[in-house]
């Protein structure tokens, strides 16, 4: 099958290039790139789709979602979760293991996979839990799991508190190939909190978390980076403070990296007001300098990954008590849109921010993705950056309704997602929107 | 005629100062009720009021319940351990439940922070917060309120110190936005653990030291010690509590001549006031009790009685 992606303006994160160009496909392959209507003769049973006036991207890669399956298929399935996330523009997302049984097995992983291929949306990635059933006690079969699929290692939601483990994970999971992603936080210090520590918790009565729970591990995955030369991923950075320990380990040439989500630069604490739990999530939303810091961050290349964090939760866990809630908000078809809103701001060039969003978590996992050259898979996005559209429930393809950003005008979104090839979502022609 | 235009009462944040004023005003000429030979009017007979109470409470679920009974409401009780919560229905189902069988108000206490503000959009009836979390308690304030007005003639331009737990005091935060809103000079105290980050920005000073809180204050609130808090790490002990933070005699040396001597209840005499000082001449703490039956057949009259329907635009 040849299909030809005919005048778009193809965006290469890597090069960082935006050009006119067609897009030859074949065999699920990248076949060739050409300067427009470079295609002198048309092989027969050629497919062409029209992208004249939007943007040919890389598939987008999401390096941290959940997808709740194993045990928790009312918020979300693969099948959901991976649709969704083609729905944003996503080719591929990788999940996390804090399922019901965790992913701390061959069988999960390999259940997962299989679920993924299944669902025929964006590829689904495992990631495995680090300790067994995410208890922070002993490390899994980190070199089983590999072979089974896995291509990292997090105890996301569940952090490693015994430095020793994390150690031994960094050590360990580097010798099997597997990227470790901690996400920082000092249990002990954020006990109880369930927003940000500042003036916001403390007029409207909440406990709070202080920022010092996530800067204090992220700090000890410095040294521990330092110690053992391992590198090490720090999941969903929310504090200016994090961002500037982040950037003097780069300097001093550590393997760290770092992501933050859309919400972290999009939203403030002051969103708390209404105790509305959409806005409920760990990290908090902290501070308006926070903010700044982390858009810095993304700025100066100190934040290599925007992730989403996807949480799906049901009504059950959200339209309860505040501090009952459950911490966490969907995010993969808004992602892309308030990515560009930086864009627009001037804070990041579109190259950059699509690298961000694809090529640099990819690297980061070690797996395929971020690129549109010639001999790479075909998973890539159509999108149209002028849309303004408000997103409504109708476009929400997650089981899950978490989202604070529902109802609110975007301005940038995805036409058509291709992975190897294949059309996994198009939007319906007939919208009359856009 | 003035007009109280709120639905609910859910703290102090959502009040002006011409509402609390109206509150108070109207609180003064319900007062009389509770000192006549017959202790009721019919202002809201054929209302019905529950007392909700997820949490449990002596003084402010009693106030409530006598304070709808003088003004001839029907009284419903529901606590946590009798309610269908305890069988794990969750609040806002709780919430339906009730509005359907239609009550004019639902009086709440939750122990979680903004739990009112959610209830009160599921149902019709007036929600009245009696303390969520550590958020709010708003009839506690306009009960102190009315307490310092009535002693002290005005509000405006007095020195008020508030010492305690500051960080989980629902009565502290809304004191401070009713005294702050009505132009007190309001200084807290206390231990550096119980004093929340970010205090200043409600209008406060901050100080370390009670002994400087309390110079030349007119005014001084106490706020109960959570002793079950010490294995929280917040302070080191009830014993070096009293010795530092403890109103004493010697301390109340340095406030003015005539100050004032609060209390929300209930009290742990030795720990954050001394026998002497609660049971002294500067002592208000059971007036405040007393008012705040009246200042609450007031918050109900105003949300439920004539005032509001007879004057619908």
């Amino acid at each position: 099958m040849i299909t030809l992606i005919k005048g778009g303006n193809v965006v290469d994160p890597h090069l960082g290039t935006v050009e006119e160009r067609d897009v030859l496909i074949e065999n699920g392959k990248i076949a060739g790139i050409l300067p427009r209507g470079g295609l002198t003769k048309e092989p027969a049973g050629l497919t062409t789709i029209d992208a004249v006036g939007k943007m040919v991207i890389p598939g987008l890669v999401d390096i941290h979602v959940h997808l709740r399956e194993p045990g928790y298929e009312y918020k979300e399935t693969i099948a959901s979760g991976a649709m969704a996330a083609a729905a944003g523009g996503y080719s591929a997302v990788a999940c996390m293991p804090n399922t019901d049984p965790p992913n701390d097995c061959r069988s999960v992983t390999e259940f997962i996979i299989e679920q993924g291929k299944r669902a025929g949306a964006a590829t689904v990635y495992p990631i495995a839990a680090i300790s067994k059933g995410q208890k922070g006690e002993s490390l899994v079969d980190f070199c089983e799991l590999a072979a089974a699929g896995a291509v990292g290692v997090s105890d996301d939601g569940f952090p490693v508190v015994n430095s020793e483990l994390m150690r031994r994970a960094l050590e360990y999971a580097r010798y099997c190939g597997l990227t470790v992603i901690s996400h920082c936080e000092d249990l002990n210090l954020s006990v109880g909190g369930v927003m940000h520590e500042g003036e916001i918790s403390t007029r409207i009565g909440l406990p709070g978390i202080p920022c010092a729970s996530e800067d204090i591990f992220v700090y000890r995955e410095i040294s521990l980076a330092r110690l053992t030369g391992c590198p090490v991923h720090i999941a969903h950075v929310s504090t200016a403070a994090s961002v500037e320990l982040v950037r003097r380990a780069k300097e001093e040439g550590l393997p760290v990296t770092a992501e933050t989500a859309p919400h972290y630069f999009t939203l403030d604490h002051g969103s708390l007001v209404g105790y509305d739990t959409r806005y409920k999530v760990n990290p908090p939303l902290r501070t308006p300098e926070d903010v700044i810091g982390i858009k810095k961050g993304l700025a100066e290349g100190v934040i290599d990954v925007i992730a989403t964090d996807h949480a799906p939760h049901d009504r059950l866990e959200k339209d309860v008590e505040f501090d009952k809630a459950a911490f966490g908000m969907i995010g993969l078809q808004t992602a892309l849109p308030l990515t560009l809103e930086l864009v627009r701001e001037g804070i990041i060039a579109l190259p950059d921010a699509i690298s961000k969003l694809s090529f640099n978590g990819a690297g980061i996992l070690g797996i395929p993705g971020g690129r549109i050259k010639e001999g790479e898979n075909a998973d890539l996005a159509i999108i149209d950056m002028e849309c303004e559209y408000c997103f409504e429930e109708r476009d929400n393809l997650s089981k899950s309704k978490n989202s604070p950003f529902l109802g609110r005008m975007m301005k940038g979104r995805n036409h058509m997602t291709m992975v190897g090839g294949e059309i996994v979502y198009q939007r319906d022609t007939k919208d009359p929107c856009c | 005629m003035r007009k109280f235009d709120h639905k609910d009462l859910l703290g102090m944040e959502a009040l002006s100062v011409e509402d609390i004023g109206l509150i108070l005003d109207t609180a003064e000429s319900l007062k009389s009720i509770s000192f006549r030979d017959i202790k009721k009017a019919p202002t809201l007979r054929g209302k019905s009021v529950i007392n909700f109470f997820y949490e449990p409470s002596t003084r402010t679920r009693t106030s409530f319940e006598i304070a709808a009974k003088r003004l001839s409401a029907d009284t419903f009780s529901l606590s946590a351990s009798t309610s269908s919560m305890v069988k794990g229905e969750t609040l806002l189902d709780t919430a339906r439940n009730l509005q359907a069988m239609n009550p004019d108000v639902i009086v709440l206490r939750h122990s979680s922070s903004g739990a009112p503000h959610v209830f009160s959009k599921q149902v019709r009836a007036s929600v009245i917060n009696a303390g969520d979390g550590v958020n709010e308690h708003p009839t506690q304030a306009l009960l102190d309120l009315y307490t310092i007005r009535e002693k002290k003639g005005v509000i405006k331009g007095l020195k008020i110190a508030i010492i305690g737990d500051i960080a989980h005091s629902r009565v502290a935060r809304s004191d401070i936005i009713g005294l702050v809103k009505m132009g007190a000079k309001v200084t807290i105290a206390g231990p550096p653990t119980l004093i929340p980050k970010g205090i200043e920005t409600m209008g406060v000073h901050v100080s370390a030291d009670p002994a400087v809180a309390v110079k030349d204050c007119d005014v001084i609130m106490l706020l109960r010690v959570q002793l079950e808090r010490q294995s929280k790490l917040l302070f080191p002990s009830a014993r070096e509590y009293s010795a530092f933070f403890c109103l004493n005699e010697e301390v109340l040396k340095g406030a003015k001549e005539d100050v004032i001597v609060m209390h929300p209840g209930p009290l742990n005499r030795g720990v954050e006031i001394s026998n002497e000082v609660a049971d002294g001449p500067y002592s208000v703490i059971l007036d405040q009790v007393a008012n705040g039956v009246a200042v609450r057949m007031a918050v109900l009259y105003l949300l439920i009685g004539g005032a509001k329907s007879d004057n619908v635009d």
